[in-house]
């Protein structure tokens, strides 16, 4: 879900996030309502009519939606044993009906405008919450997610490199070492940049 | 221009001195500081935004001290880091440089006006919507130099800017230092990137061994080095 954003002007581009969050909670908790496999399948093509008025390209979706099979290909047989075929398919369907759904939100919302609409969320607990820091601090955790992977990405290479392929050590302390170096970088670029204000 | 101030300061870490006794008054538009590895250039750099603060002495921006008043420094003073993806802070291009001006509570319109002037002003508009991290480490830099400007800062210090980047992608970011309007402190060992300016100091352990035009600053750290 992370730097997935599809740039795109379409409806749901356009729409506030959270009105989007609304109506994928919605849906997401009716799917999880509905019992019949024909109501399932009008929502599912109604997702797909999401995905083709947001014109993301199959190729896109598919990477979205795609990794949930992985799970799927093993908890649908097992419902299929204890509980039936019928159960085995809603669940299935359910499943990738939610991933779906979130996927078209993530693809049509910019990281800053979730932030944005979670503040206004939070603002009622404003008294014992700061929002703005809710927000900077997700922003700054998703941040850090490609940050750690180029990271350890490198230091994997670098202990390749040195004929440590094995040593547990040679990819704990450099990992740590660095993580603890960038995360002082980030800080004194954060405060720079005027987040103490 | 403004003035930096820079009254008898000294720094310590852990006991070493790294600046000792450096008395300067910074009033021109353009100034290089150049100096080997370990001499105190990124120290002293860092105390002109609050980054570090002298152990003795004090640090003056427009008469402000930065010790004490930091958060207003720190609003005139952009500072670029040499490896602009620990600089980025948003997913995209647009948010990162959105979120200099995320302290200057402006109306969403003049926001997004600014920050599209900027974009478009480092060649950034057709990336605006791409994750930032994935941009190749000129753009990085480009960007990191567009989310300092987009804040209106009276200076910019940047600490080794170029270091990281290519040839061409360095004489892009030399370029744009070129027809910047603020005053600009460049801590370089890319000499040439130093040569237009208007003046170089040469730090050496510490202290400031010549201080000059750059072209005989230049040649005393050329002569110093060796
Ligand atoms: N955070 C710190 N803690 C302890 N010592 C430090 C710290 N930062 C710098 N130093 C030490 O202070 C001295 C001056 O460092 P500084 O980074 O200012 O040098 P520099 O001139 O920028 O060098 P370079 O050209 O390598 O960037 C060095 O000996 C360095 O080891
Ligand atoms: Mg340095």
């Amino acid at each position: 879900m992370i730097g997935v954003y599809h740039p795109g002007s379409s409806v749901l581009h356009r729409m506030p996030a959270l009105a989007k969050l609304a109506l994928l909670a919605a849906t997401v908790t009716a799917t999880a309502l509905v019992g019949s496999l024909p109501a399932l399948g009008i929502v599912a093509a109604a997702t797909l009519g999401l995905f083709a008025l947001a014109r993301i390209p199959v190729r896109v979706a598919w990477r979205q939606v795609s990794p949930i099979l992985w799970v799927l290909a093993f908890a649908v047989p097992v419902q299929w044993i204890f509980a039936g075929w019928e159960a085995a398919a809603t669940m299935g369907v359910r499943l990738v009906l939610a991933v779906a759904l979130a996927a078209v939100y993530t693809m049509t919302t910019q990281v800053s405008a979730t932030l944005d609409a979670m503040q206004v969320l939070l603002r009622p607990f404003a008294r014992w919450i700061d929002p703005d820091r809710v927000g900077l601090a997700l922003a700054l955790a998703i941040r850090c997610v490609p940050l750690l992977a180029d990271l350890v990405r490198e230091v994997l290479e670098a202990r390749k490199a040195r004929g440590a392929e094995g040593s547990l050590t040679a990819l704990a302390v450099p990992v740590i070492v660095r993580t603890l170096r960038t995360a002082d970088h980030l800080g004194e670029a954060l405060m720079a940049r005027g987040v103490d204000d | 221009m403004s003035a930096i101030r820079f009254e008898g300061v000294s720094h310590r870490f852990d006991g070493e001195l790294v600046v000792d006794d450096v008395s300067l008054e910074l009033t021109e538009r353009r100034i290089g500081i150049v100096g080997a590895n370990g001499s105190g250039k990124s120290t002293l750099a860092r105390m002109i935004n609050g980054l570090v603060t002298p152990t003795s002495g004090t640090v003056t921006v427009d008469g402000l001290d930065v010790a004490r008043h930091g958060r207003e420094v720190r609003r005139r003073v952009g500072f670029v880091f040499t490896n602009a993806d620990t600089q980025i802070v948003m997913p995209t291009v647009r948010e990162d440089v959105a979120f200099t001006l995320r302290r200057h509570r402006l109306d969403a319109a003049t926001a997004t006006a600014r920050v599209d002037a900027v974009l478009d002003r480092f060649g950034l508009a057709e990336l605006a919507d791409r994750p930032a991290h994935r941009l190749s480490g000129g753009q990085k830099q480009l960007l990191a130099l567009a989310a300092v400007l987009v804040g209106e800062p009276a200076i910019v210090v940047a600490d080794e800017p170029t270091t990281l980047l290519d040839a061409r992608n360095a004489r892009r970011i030399a370029e744009h230092f070129a027809t910047l309007d603020e005053q600009l402190v460049v801590v370089s060992h890319q000499l040439e990137l130093l040569e237009s300016f208007d003046r170089v100091i040469v730090m050496e352990a510490g202290r400031i061994v010549a201080d000059d035009a750059p072209e005989p600053a230049l040649d005393a750290y050329r002569a110093l080095i060796g």
